[in-house]
């Protein structure tokens, strides 16, 4: 155990999805707000705050499929900035449902095509490991918050935040 | 404010010269940004960017057969994704001539009774508190200061009373799997319904406080516009009954598109809606203000005292308004678990294959509109229209003014004014850019 109590500097991002899995967590905030109050250093969470800082974090929560280049660039750069990397619900875990483009046939993908074109679209919709290395999934359509508080837990533990 | 850019060439107030770009908006649900620029003190141009990227459901759901439609629908949104269900249902039981039993009517009017609350109180207490308390963050609340300390437990307790509600009546709060086509596959418990009551008693008093505490609000401004929403013919109901606006009178739920006018926004990822060629506001403002009268009795009688400033053109009265409605779904549902019993029954269903079926509901954040065209039991062709579409016009007209209105002040408090006049309308990005309509010159 560190002599002074630490914090476990977390991040979460949201790419291409319906944020789902950002609501189950603010609804687990109902339960666990004073117990994550003392244990999270929640640095960067757009639904939670203004004054967001990306910089140096333990775990990266990265929820949604990647769209875009400037997705994967964003992607990697919180990759860098992270320790470990953990792709939370089913569109940064497996790509779908946002990643049914990739499924289109020809007449609805010429359909599509300007607005792919105009804002510069990949080809196709990427889940999470295909851009990065991820450590740990957390499926489901929201996430599974069983499987999620589990993982947290894991985490703590193995941060030295709290005693395994 | 993260990731602002600004430059200023003068700071004289009315020569004034800058440009001042919002990267991300915070604290609403989905992702946008704002660029403006500003010459001799006028506004010359500005753009409210939906930046999320598409996920093109429109053209996903065709071919799908009509069971599993709600369930993908849903997946337009998280947090409001309970109407989308609703509303696609509604759509599939028109297209196909299904009625629901009473029961399952009651059933939903208790499952969009916990989205409201749950929803309203996500945007209430975590997105538009702090800038009441003139905080960045929830996460900044002391709970060893007694009066930070109550609102930490209010929004704990009126989130978690919506959220058991939700559970009760779907299954879950997001991507409900109990609601179906016909009615629900699965019936809540005596011990959800017990749950469910003493939740809603012990958040009913919390509901007071949040709505006294927006009534002491002083943010305003004032927009002249058309309020619209689905308005029930006998109480303050969110399923059913007839279009009704401010300035033109009733409209038929079936007849609600041909008013409504798409607007290309070249550089959103979504469209607009004019309603007969003027911008206008759905939402928890638009129904207070065209059906206060028929809120709960129970409500009426605890939060009179603010009735009387409805019908109200303050856009920061959507705050408000939403704190209302929060009570009011308490006091609905207390009433409705009070004199219900819930016993499970199948699905009505149908053996029609073919048809075109319209849903209109409200939201949260107001009208939402589901048209699907069924052959085979599957859909050939779908339109959604969502709140956040139909408002995006009027905020950013109105933004235009406000900008100009405080041009004399640093640009971190005009941005953090931008931010909480925009989350006073509770956009929701993730709904407004789900589909895609080709328009581009």
């Amino acid at each position: 155990m560190p002599d002074t109590p630490k914090k476990l500097r977390v991040g979460w991002f949201s790419f291409t999805c319906c944020e789902d899995s950002t609501i189950i967590f603010t609804e687990l905030l109902n339960d666990y707000f004073f117990r994550w109050k003392n244990l999270l250093d929640i640095r960067y969470a757009k639904a939670l705050r203004t004054k967001n800082i990306l910089d140096q974090l333990d775990v990266a929560f990265v929820e949604g499929a990647i769209s875009s280049q400037n997705q994967a660039e964003k992607l990697k750069k919180i990759r860098g900035l992270s320790t470990k990397l953990v792709a939370i619900g089913s569109c940064a875990v497996s790509g779908f449902p946002s990643a049914q483009r990739n499924l289109f046939d020809q007449a609805t993908l010429s359909e599509i095509k300007p607005i792919l074109e105009r804002f510069s679209y990949t080809p196709k919709v990427l889940k999470v490991d295909e851009v990065v290395k991820v450590d740990v999934y957390v499926a489901g359509c929201p996430m599974d918050e069983k499987k999620f508080l589990e993982v947290l837990d894991t985490l703590l533990v193995e941060f030295n935040v709290i005693v395994g | 404010m993260s990731e602002l850019l600004a430059h200023r060439s003068k700071s004289n107030m009315h020569n004034s010269s800058f440009d001042l770009t919002l990267d991300q908006i915070t604290k609403i649900e989905g992702a946008a940004g704002l660029d403006v620029s500003v010459r001799g003190g006028k506004v010359v141009d500005l753009r409210l960017k939906l930046s999320e990227y598409k996920r093109f459901y429109t053209q996903g759901v065709r071919g799908k057969s009509v069971p599993a439609v709600p369930q993908l629908l849903a997946r337009i949104c998280g947090t409001c994704s309970n109407a989308h269900i609703l509303c696609s249902i509604e759509a599939c039981e028109k297209a196909l001539g299904i009625v629901p039993s009473a029961q399952t009517m009651i059933m939903r009017r208790l499952a969009i009774n916990g989205l409201m609350i749950r929803d309203h109180g996500l945007h209430l207490y975590v997105f538009a508190l702090p800038d009441l308390l003139g905080k960045d963050s929830i996460l900044e609340l002391d709970e060893n200061n007694p009066k930070e300390k109550q609102f930490l437990e209010d929004t704990f307790c009126v989130k978690k009373a919506g959220n058991m509600l939700s559970v009760a009546f779907g299954g879950r709060s997001v991507h409900a799997p109990y609601l179906t086509i016909g009615g629900f596959l699965k019936f809540p418990s005596a011990d959800d319904l017990t749950g469910c009551k003493n939740f809603l008693i012990k958040a009913r008093p919390a509901a007071q406080r949040l709505v006294k505490l927006f009534s002491d609000s002083q943010f305003k401004f004032y927009d002249q516009t058309n309020f619209v929403g689905l308005i029930g013919e006998n109480r303050y109901d969110f399923l059913e009954g007839k279009i009704k606006t401010s300035k033109d009178g009733v409209i038929e739920e079936a007849n609600f598109r041909q008013h409504l006018e798409h607007q290309v926004i070249p550089y959103s990822q979504a469209s607009g809606y004019k309603f007969k060629r003027e911008t206008y506001m759905v939402g928890a403002l638009a129904r207070v203000n065209l059906a206060k009268e028929k809120l709960n009795e129970n409500t009426i009688k605890n939060v009179g005292y603010v009735l009387s400033r409805f019908p109200s053109t303050n856009v920061f009265d959507n705050n408000l308004a939403q704190a209302i409605e929060i009570l009011h779904c308490i006091d609905d549902s207390l009433l409705l678990l009070g004199s219900n019993q819930f016993n499970p029954e199948k699905p009505a269903s149908t053996q029609k294959k073919d048809g075109v079926g319209v849903g209109v509901i409200e939201a949260p954040r107001g009208t939402l509109y589901h048209m699907l065209e069924i052959k085979d039991n599957k859909v050939a062709r779908a339109e959604i229209i969502v709140p956040t579409g139909q408002n995006q016009i009027s905020i950013e007209k109105n933004l235009v003014r406000l900008v100009e209105e405080n041009i004399d002040l640093d640009k971190e408090q005009l941005s953090h004014e931008i931010e909480k006049f925009v989350r006073a309308y509770d956009p929701c990005i993730s709904c407004a850019t789900h589909f895609l309509k080709i328009n581009f010159h």
